[in-house]
């Protein structure tokens, strides 16, 4: 059962992902590229992972998205123009080169950990009783990941200055 | 065990945003695909962490964190570059062409 809802997330992910790229409108671009973006937090909430899930709508689909969209209308960019799709030769190569890599990733689909580094299954399911589900990803980021978090904090402002910076046009 | 669907479907999200940088030419759609490339990732480190412990959903926290930073601080590069350009297409950003 779960592994049918996987997979159906997984298709509705790929498809829009193909319609998101080529898409002549960019705002039709974003859209399915949040539909994408959900499909994805569905995936992460079948993986056990829901603090990431609810971080997933709440900071990609809700806050980037919206931005993208912000920057796309702010420009004026939505409405039907030419279009921006490379011409023949430019789809050739990017098929070709996507074809390649596709097929270089194709052991993925028979990868097998080495059993000395897999935990016991149901060991995070088993942990986020125990600690809860927040807890379980906030323990770890407050204790061993405490110092790339603290620089987390500083990339964000130095984002923020910069963005304001690069944007205005004149301090 | 869902790993190595988990697996494939990422390969294809990730395959399919290197196309869409490939694919087109204005600079807000390919900025979208480098996410959707992200977020393939970020689903390969959640897949991975239900089979090798927690620390993969901490490292997806730290990928969303940069992700907005990069998207905060590359739309308002491409807001720049309309403003001297009037345009997004990156046809058009090609002075260290002419020479």
């Amino acid at each position: 059962m779960t592994h049918t809802v996987f997979v159906i997330f997984g298709g509705i992910a790929i498809v829009s992902a193909l319609l998101c790229i080529t898409r002549r409108s960019p705002v039709a671009s974003a859209l399915w590229l949040v539909v994408t973006l959900f499909a994805l937090a569905a995936m992460f909430v079948l993986l056990d992972a829901q603090f990431i899930a609810a971080l997933q709508v709440l900071v990609y689909a809700g806050a980037i998205m919206v931005l993208f969209l912000f920057v796309i209308m702010l420009l004026n960019l939505g409405r039907p123009g030419p279009t921006d799709i490379k011409g023949p030769l430019g789809l050739g190569v990017a098929v070709a080169l996507a074809g390649a890599m596709l097929f270089l990733l194709r052991p993925l689909g028979q990868a097998a950990l080495p059993t000395s580094i897999q935990l016991p299954p149901g060991s995070v399911a088993a942990l986020q009783q125990q600690r809860g589900i927040v807890g379980a990803v906030a323990n770890p980021l407050f204790d061993a990941y405490l110092i790339p978090f603290e620089i987390a904090s500083v990339l964000l402002l130095a984002a923020i200055v910069g963005a304001v910076v690069l944007a205005k046009r004149k301090l | 065990m869902l790993l190595n669907d988990a697996l494939v479907i990422s390969a294809i999200l990730f395959t399919l945003g290197v196309a869409g940088v490939l694919l087109r030419r204005n600079a807000i759609v390919i900025f979208m695909c480098v996410e959707l490339m992200l977020n393939a990732v970020n689903l390969t480190f959640v897949a991975l962490a239900q089979t090798i412990g927690v620390g993969g959903q901490v490292f997806v926290f730290f990928v969303m964190a940069v992700a907005a930073a990069e998207a905060a601080v590359g739309l308002a590069i491409i807001l720049a570059v309309y403003r001297h350009k009037q345009s997004v297409s990156l046809q058009n950003m090609n002075l260290l062409k002419d020479g």
